[in-house]
């Protein structure tokens, strides 16, 4: 084989570990929240992990800056919520969730996810 | 982050303090930099930053000190959605016949055969390049804007797709442009292909389009019934009639309806008489006819009469209010159905960018000359044909029509498990009394002249058989006689004197008692026994003179009802607390084989398991208030809706109109949608795990058969547009 063919091999290679490590592997940092959370949407959910308490009624704001259109709905599928967020208006939602656990939510292409876990 | 300013209208205002104190109240929450309020025009307008306030903290301060503001109006929120979703609409159709018509110059300047006929000028690279920047930087800017946010967040979507594939083919095309020896250097003939990158973009951009418009007809349930809501309520003040919004009607307010008009909010009729059309909310298509003591629902249409009301649910507890949100909260909820999607398509992207980078690793080290090329072109095809959209639109879009769709027919749907359930269902337990039946017996059998006599006795006694005789003696016009020394006997009769001769009307047990022979009437006593009847018997001066039976009558379409299930291979129970006999009789009426009587409310539930012990699916159809447990219990519940509560938690579909044909309706709503997921489902997922492998150039070592990106990006647009249209097809379904 070739050196530039090694080359190409060598680095598509790297490529494909670069793109698993950065989209498969990353860690998020979960923030911890008692009664209020302003979530910003942009390019996904940020803080995209929060974690709140059970059985005690949490508001979250929803500010979506990020004009893409797959995000101007959120989805709360285990909260039964679906919420249109207009650009630039702070949309809130209450919830109170009864059980422990890990309850993702989404956009509504369910392209862009965060996490909401109950302790 | 830019400041917003918003002006809303405010209610209660009356003088110019009122306007100070609102504008204190107002400037005083952190974040607000002006409020200014209008007196003449009860408006406010207000400069904040939306990050630190919200509508809610808005409303908040108003309703402080003591107004309204009217920023939460849904209809008002309904309006600047549309605004803003037209608009993007038009900005995008304007970026398509751009892109598009560009792109096709381009084409024409470039594709061989075609170019041969173009004016020169199109052929040129740098005139091709100079076309190609609008449509990559103005155009297909949205799919950069969406990918720059997104990789800060370490996700990837399809913007991010799009962008690396169109970026790819434009970056080298400029190069080929800009440095063609520098390509010939590799041994590459330099030919840009801006037609790739251009068409690709107004391809996408057409398809999103289409897809925008075709997903708004998604949500249309929820628009239509928040629609039907009355604007304004005719309420009585002081003797006057007074035209008032209707969020300003309280409960008790006295309300006057005309004919031809929307009854404004859920009540009960004080005075008058009319004709009332409820389809709109319940489904059912024949108008009902109401009058005094009646309940009428809010949003439904006054046909013929005049008449007054008093308001007894207003705002969020009226009906209409309450199946909006069910309605909102169903569509909200996944289905079990949709967590393999989920769970795939939140590695797709990456997996195909994965698969992207492999593709032309492949080419350029084993493919034949100019392996460059082809590595690069049949990389951008797999990152233009991978299509995560549709497998987001499959499930959603399906389950948003089809529980809009029961909700205009009166079937609420609670959630997507409910609707997803529901098409398993292989028995059906119908509760009798209320459900099969209308729950309240009626006369059925007069035997003998003796219906005068029985209601001027019974007209005295409280038993639900005697209501059910007067109201036989008042439907046909019949004079009561005076009765005197009335003497209700518990457990047997009644007996009293009418035109001085004794009369007694009661059961077997009170004619043994009294010695009365009924011998003559013994065959015909036990033929209406056998029909599940229950009989009286009227004797005068100790001798027998006739019958009674009564009986709970079924509903007109039980039979319809239970037949179609039948049809469907589904099996029917009926599970009631009557005695054997009288369950077997309604049972034989209605063609249901297997009867569970004489089963005490509190053991529904554990007759429910039992059948699902058996391996059966069960729905359980009562009217979800006696039965809760047992519809809580049945894989899915089904309560037949009363009056105008909807809010039943124990039921997984609720309906309104209480017809039991509504059951079959329900269960092949659910057959349908879930027809329409899996067939969404399969083809999302299969034009993927079929197409990705072609886009690689799998059947090139076969059939020398490579994937043009341009072909590609019209079958990533189609896909998405065939999912979202074949979930609207469910509307086609005719319930």
């Amino acid at each position: 084989m070739s050196t530039d063919k090694i080359l190409v091999a060598t680095l598509g290679l790297v490529g494909i570990i670069f793109t698993f490590w950065f989209f498969l592997m990353k860690r998020e940092k979960e923030v911890s929240v008692e009664n209020e959370v302003d979530i910003t949407v942009s390019g996904g959910y940020s803080p995209e992990v929060i974690s709140i308490p059970k059985g005690k009624t949490t508001k979250i704001n929803f500010l979506r800056t990020d004009p893409t259109d797959c995000l101007s709905e959120v989805v709360l599928a285990d909260f039964k919520i679906r919420k249109t967020l207009p650009l630039n208006q702070k949309v809130s939602v209450e919830i109170t969730p009864q059980k422990v656990g890990e309850y993702a939510y989404s956009c509504s292409m369910n392209m862009y996810h965060g996490k909401i876990i109950v302790k | 982050m830019a400041e917003v300013k918003k002006t809303f209208p405010i209610k209660g205002m009356h003088c110019a303090s009122c306007v100070r104190v609102l504008e204190k109240s107002l400037s005083r929450l952190e974040g607000v930099s002006s409020a200014v309020v209008n007196l003449a025009t009860e408006q406010a307008s207000v400069s904040y930053d939306p990050q630190k306030v919200s509508d809610a903290d808005l409303t908040s301060a108003v309703a402080n000190v003591g107004y309204k503001a009217g920023l939460e109006s849904e209809l008002k929120t309904e309006d600047e959605q549309r605004q803003e979703k037209q608009k993007q609409l038009y900005d995008l159709r304007n970026k398509v016949i751009v892109s598009l018509f560009l792109g096709a110059l381009i084409l024409w300047g470039s594709f061989p055969g075609l170019m041969d006929i173009a004016p020169p000028l199109l052929t040129n690279s740098w005139v091709q390049l100079l076309l190609a920047i609008p449509v990559q930087f103005w155009a297909g800017w949205e799919f950069y804007r969406a990918t720059i946010p997104a990789l800060r967040h370490r996700t990837a979507n399809m913007d991010t797709l799009v962008a690396i594939g169109t970026t790819v083919a434009f970056s080298y095309s400029a190069v080929v442009t800009i440095f063609p020896q520098l390509v010939e250097s590799i041994g590459v003939k330099p030919e840009p292909y801006f037609d790739v990158s251009t068409i690709i973009i107004g391809l996408i951009l057409l398809g999103r389009y289409f897809e925008a418009k075709a997903k708004a007809g998604t949500s249309e349930a929820i628009k239509k019934l928040i629609g039907l809501q009355a604007k304004t309520a005719r309420v009585l003040r002081d003797g006057k009639e007074v035209d008032i919004p209707i969020d300003q009607v309280v409960i008790g307010n006295v309300i006057r309806v005309r004919p031809g008009e929307k009854i404004p909010v859920d009540g009960e009729i004080l005075e008058g008489e009319s004709s009332i059309d409820e389809s709109m909310v319940t489904g059912e298509s024949m108008p009902v006819d109401k009058t005094k003591g009646d309940t009428v629902i809010g949003a439904t249409l006054n046909k013929t009469g005049t008449f007054l009301y008093k308001a007894t649910k207003v705002g969020a507890d009226t009906m209409l209010s309450q199946i909006i949100k069910l309605v909102a909260e169903a569509q909200a909820s996944k289905a079990p159905i949709q967590r393999l999607a989920d769970l795939i398509s939140s590695y797709f992207v990456p997996a195909v960018l994965m698969l992207a980078i492999a593709t032309f690793v492949v080419w350029y080290v084993v493919g034949p000359a100019p392996s460059f090329l082809y590595g690069l072109l049949n990389m951008v095809a797999v990152l233009i044909i991978a299509c995560p959209c549709a497998m987001g639109l499959a499930t959603p879009t399906a389950i948003m029509v089809g529980t809009g769709k029961g909700a205009e027919h009166g079937i609420l749907i609670k959630d997507a498990q409910s609707l997803e359930t529901a098409h398993k269902v292989n028995t059906v337990i119908f509760d009798k009394t209320g459900t099969l039946t209308n729950g309240k017996p009626v006369v059925t059998d007069v035997v003998g002249d003796v219906l005068q006599l029985a209601a001027s006795l019974e007209k005295g006694s409280e038993h639900s058989l005697a209501e059910a005789i007067v109201s036989k003696s008042e439907s046909e016009g019949v004079k009561l006689l005076k009765v005197s020394k009335f003497k209700a006997i518990p457990g047997y009769g009644v007996e009293g004197m009418i035109n001085e001769k004794k009369v007694i009307l009661g059961n077997l047990r009170l004619m043994e008692r009294e010695k009365i022979d009924i011998s003559h009437e013994r065959g015909r006593l036990a033929r209406l026994q056998e029909e599940g009847k229950t009989v009286v018997i009227l004797a005068v001066n100790s001798k027998a003179a006739g019958l009674i039976a009564i009986a709970d009558t079924l509903k007109e379409t039980a039979k319809k009802g239970v037949e179609k299930l039948q049809d469907m291979g589904i099996d029917v129970v009926m599970i009631t607390g009557d005695n054997q006999k009288t369950a077997n009789a309604i049972a034989k009426q209605v063609g249901i084989k297997r009867v569970l009587a004489e089963v005490l409310p509190d053991q529904k539930e554990a007759e429910v398991k039992k059948i699902q012990q058996e391996g059966r699916k069960v729905a359980m159809v009562g009217d979800g208030i006696n039965d809760a447990p047992a519809l809580a219990a049945a894989d899915i519940g089904i309560a037949m809706g009363s009056g105008t509560d909807v809010a039943m938690e124990s039921a997984g579909i609720t309906l309104i109109n209480k017809d039991l044909a509504s059951v079959v309706s329900a269960i092949e709503l659910s057959k349908k949608t879930m027809r329409t997921i899996k067939m969404n489902l399969f083809w999302a997922f299969g034009y993927n795990i079929i197409l990705i492998p072609v886009a690689m150039g799998i059947l090139y070592p076969f059939f020398h058969l490579l994937l043009n990106p341009i072909f590609a990006s019209v079958a990533m647009a189609s896909s998405s547009i065939s999912v979202v249209s074949n979930s609207l097809l469910l509307k086609r379904y005719k319930i």
